[in-house]
């Protein structure tokens, strides 16, 4: 029963061979067998939002699902979303609005955010919370993650295109 | 908080779902979204020494409307309850409940089917199902049959499913414009569990009410049809008495369980607050 | 805003400059590096069987099926453990009469609450320790549960453990003035009876430890995460009897704390003992779970309060008794009583009065213990104290406003000495209601409160006053016998390349200790902050202090910093006088290079100076000794405590059909003495705020008649969430401290100090037209419908 299955998955753009209990959870897997640390566990449960990466595009909890369950998908975590560039607009608000204390569910908040923008790009401040429904932030208060958000909104509006994030000084 | 070791199988068929599933004796689960059953393997609450992914199994998917039925694929998603044109003029009362399920990411995982197999009641599309009158299509080893929601809710989390077998798709009466529909619930939070919930849908003729369906959640064992309140808006206009005698009418509908945190008392209080707006909303839409 | 620091404004003025955090990067790209992730070679995993029992002894243990389990490399008891840890007991000196039973890593045979950790299971994964943890099987012989604080205060009550006399862990009475005669003498009593629900941290990352004992060299490491690294490093040695130096805690990043991380776990005490026995390392991370049911929890409070007025409003006394729940045991080493002694002590904090008398009586029961969480009793003291003062005003016929006019301490009336025994060095509770009255734009609210209640909406208005405690002197701890430092150290350091580190006592768990630090550190040496990296949270690396707890990160941290970079500025100015033949005082740093103080013509940079010193000092005049590190402790003499002050709006709007309320909008008036990073600070505040709101309508622990926790579960326990909570309106005050040169206080539990309050008096207001009232927190729909008589 505790045999390992091997199981293909296309994580970060790499089509990766690995061998997975069923039992391990893809956040799991992740994070010990790919290292990929950025997909935190906060519950464990699907409640927290701190594990979300993107399947097949869409945001969904890491911990919710078994690794086998995602044989065959695609799986964005936020170290893949950093290195393709697609969130430098969103980390670098973050950042300059200081939308993030401990750092533990930022890499959540940013999937929602960045799924969010594509589905409704010039959200209200209301909408924005309600898409962070599910995503549980000890630190901030919230504000400065809709604020952040908000900005990014505006800025993709105009037209304004970032600088990788990871090249902008301190 | 790590499950228990099972053994895992994919299916791509029906019938092969439902053998791989027999063979395990009794001893299985099927998972389709898993946004239920993963916590609760998690959480060690649940332990199936086999788990039988039914989400690749194309015969379960697919939204259809054919001879006044909308057809839903027991593996429709949440989100696409929230977002499919075709659900949102047939089976609005889905459409109007699916921003209330949990929160976004959980509804892009979950599906209908298993929302509305574990029948949790306090979940909003089993209660939806029982509103809109649906037909559940099942399959088992004998074949397959169709069970009127009316029926499908026996207990708290026992359905008309037998061990083993699957539940294919829902069968909705497709609504149209003589429908009125509204949904509404009150949770603590956005996308927690409701302490009560209550969709409606009136077929108007004219200005009265010729038949209505309202069903809540979160008040019983099972969601819970409030036959009396129905009857009492058939042949009636939508006016403010009218709302009053269905809210009164729910003390014979409803047995809300007693707990502290929710004395029964104040659950059907607030399910009478609740159908007095659905209500009052529906008049004033008119 | 405040004069800048130095006496030149500087290109390098940072101190006051809302700066984002270097350190935020990383965590925005996923490459934190929490204690969760970390991975070192042949690590094990432990997870605990926990007593299903409140109060229970253990009869037998049989551990023979879970040691056959795959995987399983160790399973260990608390005899065990016992024969390697030395006991603990969580009792301060200070607090007299204090008591409270040992503690070991794990029971020795009776269990005290449910959940606690009884047996340890080390295996290859987390997975299979629990398949472990299952097949133990133990008989435990059931003892009735203390759990009511009533009924634990009998004489003939059953006892939360066995060995105490009675169920008292510590009690304390503060009598000052003529409380008898001024009641007596009062033109008006209001009184309450108050109910404070349990809460605890929910920090997003649960507790994690890595112990790795290595037996070849006699050396402990332990990653941590924790607030306090030298706290533990001190507490692993002597229990574990390690030498101090052969024990190092790391703490790197750290998934939210707030007090939780500083408190002894038996759990964390286990994992270094299975570390030892193992030969190797052991990781444990607390699902969240067992975060529910091990963390410790805070508040539980029961006050009974009333305040004595003159015909006028006046204030003129204050008669409080709290009986606070703490568990079955005193947490180690700072113990539960600090939060009783603190909402006692600083209740009526902002209102001048003489007359004040107070019970406290701290109570074991068969629960989570208790401690030191954000905001440590100034949320229970808020909370009375406000919601009388509004009773009171409604009495006396005056708006909250008014009221709070006519008995706020006036800004000119300090020092003040409270009568609970603190001393104010100076606040600014009229100057902070002047400013919330006008970013509130009282009046409009009041009047469009008006206007709403004739249409059947009803929505309230609620104001609290604070005083918050911040950098605590060695009178907080010290004084009690506990190893727990009041001063920090740091180590400023200029490198060959002329850039600028900074190893400091201080931590960061996200708050921003990091960038404040390196904000000072620049700004006194004249460096771009870029060029100063500032290092945290190793034992190894850092000189010895008390890290960040109690709002003293940025008052003691930052003062500590200061003097640091003072010093080394003075070092390289010194040197760099020598090597261009100047006069130190002739000379200045600013942007890196070393100008002329008066023309600011360039004269050397700082990376020449480092290059000379390090590489070429057979260039420098004989006798010329380059000191190019400084050490330099600070701890505070002046006052035992810099209390900080503010006071929070609160708009909520009342469903009085539902019972639901909806927070429309908040506001704070802020006084922490001068602001480092005013974008810190505010989210800072926020983020208090919010858990002030939480605690307010949603947090609560919730028991039953057992002791069993029913709701220990993130779904179930509400934390406050992003479409709950409203936006969020901030202004200052800056009162200085001059106890110190940087006149910084705390600001990280102010948000938290006083927010329930306000909302607890903004539902009152909502709830006035009804004559219904509540006085209890979390408020419910269920309680606010029944305050309404609704159900």
């Amino acid at each position: 029963m505790t045999t390992l299955r091997p199981l293909s998955l296309m994580v970060n753009g790499e089509t990766l061979t690995c061998f997975a209990e069923p039992r391990e959870t893809l956040a799991d897997l992740l994070r010990r067998g790919l290292e990929l640390t950025g997909t935190h566990t906060g519950c464990e449960m699907g409640v927290c939002g701190a594990c979300l990466v993107m399947l097949d595009g869409a945001p969904v909890h890491a911990c919710l699902l078994f690794a086998v369950q995602a044989e065959g998908s695609a799986i964005e975590t936020i170290e893949g979303l950093t290195a393709k560039t697609a969130i430098a607009d969103l980390q670098c608000a973050f950042h300059d609005r200081n939308a993030l204390q401990c750092g533990f569910c930022t890499p959540g908040m940013l999937v929602t955010a960045q799924a969010l923008l594509a589905r409704n790009p010039q959200p209200s401040r209301a909408e924005i919370r309600d898409a962070l429904s599910g995503n549980y932030c000890r630190c901030t208060g919230y504000e400065a993650i809709v604020d952040a958000i908000e900005t990014v909104a505006r800025r993709r509006a105009a037209g304004e295109v970032a600088a990788a994030f990871a090249e902008e000084p301190a | 908080m790590k499950a228990r070791a099972f053994s895992y199988f994919r299916p791509a068929t029906i019938t092969e779902a439902l053998t791989v599933f027999a063979v395990a004796g009794g001893e299985a689960s099927y998972i389709a979204g898993g946004q239920s059953l993963v916590p609760a393997l998690a959480l060690r609450l649940q332990a199936p020494e086999r788990l039988v992914d039914i989400a690749h199994i194309d015969a379960l998917r697919g939204i259809s409307l054919e001879d006044g039925w909308l057809r839903l694929g027991a593996l429709t998603r949440h989100v696409e309850a929230h977002d499919d044109p075709l659900i949102a003029a047939h089976a609005p009362l889905l459409a109007l409940a699916a921003p209330h399920v949990a929160h976004p990411a959980i509804r892009n995982r979950g599906t209908l089917g298993g929302s509305v197999a574990l029948a949790d009641p306090a979940s909003e599309f089993p209660a939806m199902m029982l509103a809109m009158g649906a037909e559940m299509e099942i399959a088992g080893t004998e074949g397959t049959r169709r069970v009127p929601a009316d029926s499908f809710f026996l207990d708290l989390y026992q359905t008309a499913l037998e061990p083993g077998e699957l539940l294919v798709a829902f069968h909705i009466p497709a609504a149209g414009p003589e429908h009125r529909c509204a949904f509404d619930e009150l949770a603590r939070r956005r996308g927690d569990y409701a302490i009560v919930g209550c969709g409606t849908m009136l077929t108007m003729s004219g200005a009265e009410t010729s038949s209505a369906r309202i069903a809540f959640l979160a008040v019983g064992a099972t969601p819970v049809r409030a036959r009396a309140a129905e009857a009492s808006l058939v042949g009636r206009r939508l006016d403010s008495e009218t709302i009053r005698s269905a809210q009164a009418a729910l003390a014979e509908d409803l047995d809300p369980p007693d707990d502290e945190q929710v004395p029964a008392a104040m659950r059907l209080h607030l399910a009478r607050v609740l159908l007095g707006r659905l209500l009052g909303s529906l008049a004033e839409a008119a | 805003m405040n004069a800048p620091l130095g006496a030149l404004d500087r290109p390098n003025s940072y101190i006051g400059r809302s700066v984002s955090r270097p350190n935020a990067k990383r965590l925005l790209a996923g490459r934190g590096r929490y204690v969760t992730d970390l991975v070192l070679p042949r690590m094990l995993h432990a997870a605990f069987l926990r007593s299903p029992y409140a109060h229970a002894r253990i009869s037998a243990i049989d551990l023979s099926a879970a040691q056959a389990m795959p995987g399983v490399r160790l399973i260990a008891t608390g005899a065990d453990l016992a024969k390697l840890c030395k006991p603990w007991t969580g009792t301060l000196d200070h607090f007299r009469g204090m008591k409270s039973p040992p503690q070991f890593p794990l029971p020795l045979d009776e269990v005290l609450w449910a959940g606690q950790a009884v047996v340890a299971v080390v295996a290859d994964t987390r997975a299979q320790a629990e398949d472990a943890v299952e097949a133990i099987l133990i008989d435990f012989e059931e003892l009735p549960p203390v759990v009511d604080v009533d009924a634990a205060l009998e004489p003939d009550s059953d006892r939360a453990a066995a060995g105490l006399d009675d169920n008292l862990c510590f009690g304390l009475k503060l009598d000052s003035g003529d409380v008898d005669a001024a009641f007596a003498a009062a033109a008006y009593v209001v009184e309450e009876e108050f109910h404070f629900g349990r809460h605890t941290a929910v920090t997003l990352e649960p507790r994690a430890i890595l112990a790795d004992w290595d037996a070849s060299e006699g050396r402990l490491t332990v990653h941590h995460a924790t607030q306090t690294p030298y706290q533990f490093q001190d507490l692993y040695s002597r229990h574990y009897g390690i030498p101090e130096a052969s024990v190092r805690v790391v703490a790197p990043d750290v998934g939210g704390s707030f007090g939780m991380k500083l408190h002894v776990y038996h759990e964390d005490m286990a994992v270094v003992g299975l570390s030892v026995l193992a030969g190797r390392p052991v990781k444990f991370v607390a699902d969240r779970m067992e975060s529910f049911i091990s963390d410790i929890h805070a508040r539980d409070h029961r006050v009974r309060a009333r305040i004595a007025l003159d015909a006028a409003g006046t204030i003129l006394a204050m008669d409080v008794d709290d009986v606070t729940a703490i568990g079955a045991f005193s947490s180690y080493p700072r113990t539960s009583a600090v939060e009783g002694n603190q909402v006692v002590r600083l209740m009526g904090a902002p209102y001048r009065f003489r007359d004040y008398r107070a019970e406290l009586s701290a109570v074991f029961q068969n629960k989570v213990q208790t401690s030191q969480y954000r905001a440590v009793g100034h949320p229970i003291a808020c909370a009375v104290t406000e919601r009388l003062v509004d009773m009171a005003a409604a009495r006396a016929g005056l708006d909250p406003v008014a009221m709070r006019e006519k008995n706020l301490i006036p800004d000119d009336a300090y020092p003040h000495a409270s009568p609970t025994g603190y001393r104010f060095e100076a606040l600014s509770h009229e100057k902070c209601l002047k400013r919330l009255t006008v970013m509130m734009d009282y009046e409009r609210l009041r009047a469009e409160q008006a206007e709403l209640r004739a249409s059947g909406i009803h929505r309230g208005i609620g104001i609290a006053s604070f005083v918050e405690i911040s950098n605590p002197s060695p009178a907080f701890y010290g004084i009690g016998g506990a190893r727990i430092s009041a001063q920090d150290g740091a180590i400023v350091k200029v490198t060959p390349s002329g850039e600028v580190r900074c190893l400091i006592s201080v931590t960061e768990q996200g708050q921003g200790t990091e960038t404040i630090i390196g904000q000072i550190v620049a700004d006194q040496l004249g460096l771009p902050r870029e060029r100063v990296r500032v290092i945290t949270g190793d034992t190894e690396v850092t000189p010895h202090g008390g890290a960040t707890w109690a709002c003293r990160g940025a008052g003691i941290g930052g003062e500590t910093a200061l003097q640091a970079a003072r010093k080394l500025r003075e070092n390289v100015l010194s040197l760099a006088a020598t090597v261009l033949q100047a006069k130190t005082f002739e000379l200045d740093m600013r942007d890196g290079v070393i100008v002329d103080l008066m023309t600011g013509a360039e004269r050397i940079s700082l990376a020449e100076i480092a290059r000379i010193a390090y590489f070429r000092s057979d260039t420098l005049p004989p006798g010329t000794s380059a000191q190019l590190s400084v050490a330099h402790h600070y701890a505070p003499q002046g006052y035992p405590f810099a209390f900080t002050n503010g006071i929070q709006g609160c708009h909520v709007e009342l469903d009085t059909e539902t019972g639901f309320v909806h927070i429309l909008k908040h506001w704070v008036v802020e006084d922490c003495g001068r602001i480092i990073n005013p974008l810190l600070v505010d989210e800072q505040v926020r983020g208090g705020v919010v858990q002030g709101l939480g605690a307010a309508f949603f947090e609560e622990c919730r028991y039953d008649g057992n002791g069993q926790l029913t709701n220990g579960s993130l779904a179930d326990y509400l934390v406050p969430m992003a479409c709950e909570m409203p936006d969020i309106e901030i202004g200052h005050v800056e009162t200085l401290t001059a106890d110190t040169a940087l006149g910084a206080k705390g600001c990280g539990e102010a948000g938290t100090a006083a927010a329930s309050a306000a909302a607890l008096n903004a539902v009152n207001d909502a709830l006035s037209p009804f004559r219904a009232s509540i006085a209890q927190i979390p408020m419910t729909p269920t309680r606010l419908l029944r305050a309404l008589g609704k159900i």
